[in-house]
C-alpha cells in the first residue's frame, strides 16, 4: 500500500503523485489502527443583535405585518429591512408597511425534501413579492397542487395560531393562492 | 513604485456594546464619513477591501451585510480579507501599485459584544492540539508576559506604566473607550487577573470600525491638502505555534520594519500592543527614539475593536500628518496570537 491509497480519501490522481517526496527519516509504520480521527466537540453562544430595523420587522412579525424600510434615494421598499439601502448604502428612515398579498417571482418544486420542517415532498419553495416591496421573501407554497404553481400567480401568508406568535419568520406556515389575475411577467422585472 | 496616500480616515465612537445596532448600521456612518470626507461616492472609487471575522459577532457572512453600506450597485470589484484592516489596506495598496486602481476604499469592523471574545479567540488556535484545550486569549498572552518578566525583558511596574500612559493619552482621543488611568502605584495594588496580568494590562473588548480612503498621485492631492503618503508598508509573520518562538521578542516586527524604511526620526508612532507588555516588544522592533510621541491616541488599550484596531493605527498617524501636526510617522498593526503577525507603514507629508 502506498502513503496515498491508506486513507479514506485520495490525496492525488494524478500518475506518481506528480511530484516526488523525500523518503522520510522516520519510517512510516501507522500499525494495524493508525489515527484517522479525533472527535473535538465545539460550540459557542453567540447573543443576537438584530439592530433598529430588523428588530422592527420582527416585532412587526410578530403582529401578522411586514415592515419594511425606504431607500431614500431610489424610493424602492427593503425587506426584511437591515437600516441601510443596499443600493445607496444611506441609512432608510421611511417604514413601510407592505404586503401581506405578494405575487410569486419564481418557484422550484422540490422532489427531495431537506432540512428541517420540511413539508411533504413534492412541495413548491418559492420567492414571494410582498406588494409594495422591491425584494422578496423566500417560503413554501400550501393549499395547491405543485403542476399548477407558475410565476406571476398571487398569494397570501397562512400564520401560525395567534398564540403561537413571535418574532420570527417562522410565524408562516407557508403562502397559498389568492383568487385574483397573475401579474404580468413584465410588471416583475427587476424584481426576480 | 506609485506614490499612494490615505486622504480621509473616519472611525466610529468605540464602546463595550453597540448592541442596539447590526453590524451594518454600526459602520455605514463611519463608512459615509470618509467617503464625505474628500466629498466622494462609491462610484469614484476602483476597488473596495474590508477585513471583518464572522466569528466575532457570530454572524455567516458578515462582510456581505457590511457592503449594504457601501452602496455596492451597480456591482463593484471587492475584496475581503479575514484579518485586521491593515491588511486590507495593504491589498488595496497593492492594487493600486499594479496600476489595476487609482483609488480604494477600506473598511474593517467588529461587534465582540454577542459573543464570549477570549474564547472565540481561541479558535486561531490549531484545532489539534491546542483549539480543543480552549486556552482564553488573556490567559494566553500571559505566558507572553512571564516569559518577558522571568527574562528580564519588562518589569510589571513598566507594563502599569504603558497602561497609564495610554489612558491618560486617551483623554485627547473622542473615540477612545477606556479614557484615563489611576496612578501607576494604584495600579500595582490591584489583584492578578491571569497572573502577571492584571486588568489594566488587557485591552478593553470593544464594538466599532474604521475606514480609509486612498488615492494615487494627482488623485490625492485633488482629496487632500496634506495627503499622508505611504513611502513603505510591510507585513510579517512569526511561527504560528507559540512553543516554537521565543515569546520575548517580534523578529517580524523588526523585519517588517526593515522593509518598510524605518529608519531616520519620527513625530509620531502608534502601534497596535492589545497587552501592556507587548508595546515594548513592538517598539523594540521598530527601533525608534526616545523623541516619539507613542500611541497619542491611547492605542489598542483605550480601545481595541477586533479586525479594525490596526488599521486604526495607521488612520490615527495618517489623521495627524493630513492636519499637519506631525511630518512623518510610522503605524504598526498585529494580527494572530502574540504579536505573531505585523504589519509596519510608514506614512509622510509633503508632495
Amino acid at each position: 500500500m502506498t502513503a496515498d491509497d491508506r486513507g479514506d480519501r485520495s490525496i492525488s490522481t494524478l500518475p506518481e503523485g506528480l511530484w516526488t517526496q523525500p523518503t522520510p527519516s522516520v519510517p512510516v509504520d501507522l500499525g494495524d489502527d493508525p489515527v484517522r480521527r479525533q472527535v473535538v466537540p465545539a460550540s459557542m453562544r453567540y447573543d443576537y443583535t438584530p439592530g433598529l430595523a430588523s428588530t422592527r420587522f420582527l416585532r412587526g412579525l410578530a403582529e401578522k405585518r411586514f415592515l419594511g424600510e425606504r431607500c431614500p434615494e431610489t424610493g424602492e421598499v427593503y425587506i426584511p429591512p437591515r437600516g441601510v439601502s443596499p443600493v445607496s448604502g444611506l441609512p432608510t428612515t421611511e417604514q413601510v408597511e407592505v404586503g401581506p398579498k405578494a405575487t410569486i417571482t419564481s418557484f422550484c418544486v422540490v422532489h427531495i425534501g431537506f432540512g428541517f420542517n420540511a413539508p411533504p415532498t413534492p412541495f413548491v419553495s418559492a420567492l414571494f413579492l410582498p406588494d409594495g416591496a422591491a425584494v422578496s421573501l423566500y417560503g413554501t407554497m400550501g393549499e395547491v397542487s405543485h403542476d399548477q404553481v407558475r410565476i406571476g400567480m398571487r398569494v397570501e401568508p397562512v400564520w401560525v395560531d395567534d398564540d403561537q406568535l413571535t418574532e420570527s419568520m417562522e410565524n408562516i406556515r407557508y403562502w397559498r393562492p389568492i383568487d385574483e389575475p397573475d401579474v404580468p411577467a413584465e410588471q416583475l422585472k427587476g424584481h426576480m | 513604485m506609485r506614490d499612494v496616500a490615505i486622504v480621509s480616515v473616519a472611525q466610529s465612537h468605540h464602546r463595550r456594546s453597540a448592541e442596539e445596532l447590526n453590524e451594518v448600521e454600526m459602520i455605514q456612518p463611519v463608512i459615509r464619513a470618509a467617503l464625505d470626507g474628500v466629498g466622494a461616492s462609491i462610484s469614484d472609487i476602483d476597488f473596495t477591501c474590508s477585513g471583518s471575522s464572522d466569528y466575532l459577532a457570530g454572524q455567516a457572512f458578515s462582510f456581505v451585510m457590511t457592503l449594504d453600506a457601501v452602496g455596492a450597485w451597480p456591482p463593484i470589484v471587492e475584496s475581503h480579507v479575514e484579518m485586521d484592516g491593515a491588511w486590507a489596506l495593504y491589498e488595496a495598496w497593492l492594487k493600486i501599485q499594479t496600476g489595476a486602481a487609482d483609488t480604494a476604499f477600506v473598511y474593517s469592523y467588529s461587534k465582540a459584544s454577542p459573543g464570549d471574545l477570549p474564547r472565540v479567540m481561541s479558535r486561531m488556535l490549531d484545532p489539534y492540539y491546542a483549539g480543543p484545550l480552549w486556552p482564553d486569549s488573556v490567559a494566553y498572552a500571559g505566558l507572553q508576559a512571564r516569559a518577558m518578566l522571568d527574562a528580564g525583558v519588562t518589569t510589571e511596574r513598566r507594563m502599569a506604566e504603558v497602561a497609564h500612559r495610554n489612558r491618560e493619552a486617551a483623554r485627547n482621543n473622542p473615540n477612545a473607550q477606556v479614557v484615563g488611568s489611576p496612578s501607576v502605584d494604584e495600579l500595582l495594588a490591584t489583584p492578578m487577573l491571569s497572573d502577571p496580568l492584571r486588568v489594566h494590562d488587557c485591552p478593553p473588548i470593544s464594538d466599532g470600525g474604521v475606514a480609509v480612503v486612498l488615492a494615487a498621485g494627482d488623485r490625492a492631492r485633488d482629496w487632500a491638502e496634506r495627503p499622508a503618503w505611504i513611502r513603505g508598508i510591510d507585513h510579517r509573520i512569526d511561527g504560528h505555534q507559540p512553543g516554537a518562538r521565543d515569546l520575548t521578542s517580534a523578529p517580524s516586527v523588526a523585519l517588517a520594519a526593515q522593509r518598510a524604511g524605518v529608519d531616520g526620526s519620527f513625530d509620531v508612532a502608534e502601534v497596535h500592543a492589545p497587552f501592556t507588555h507587548q508595546e515594548q516588544l513592538v517598539l523594540d522592533g521598530l527601533g525608534l527614539g526616545d523623541d516619539v510621541d507613542v500611541n497619542p491616541s491611547g492605542g489598542a488599550l483605550a480601545a481595541n475593536p477586533m479586525m479594525a484596531a490596526g488599521l486604526i493605527r495607521l488612520g490615527e498617524v495618517a489623521t495627524r500628518i493630513m492636519d499637519g501636526s506631525a511630518g512623518r510617522g510610522v503605524a504598526h498593526a498585529t494580527a494572530g496570537h502574540l504579536l505573531q503577525q505585523n504589519l509596519v507603514c510608514v506614512l509622510e507629508g509633503g508632495d
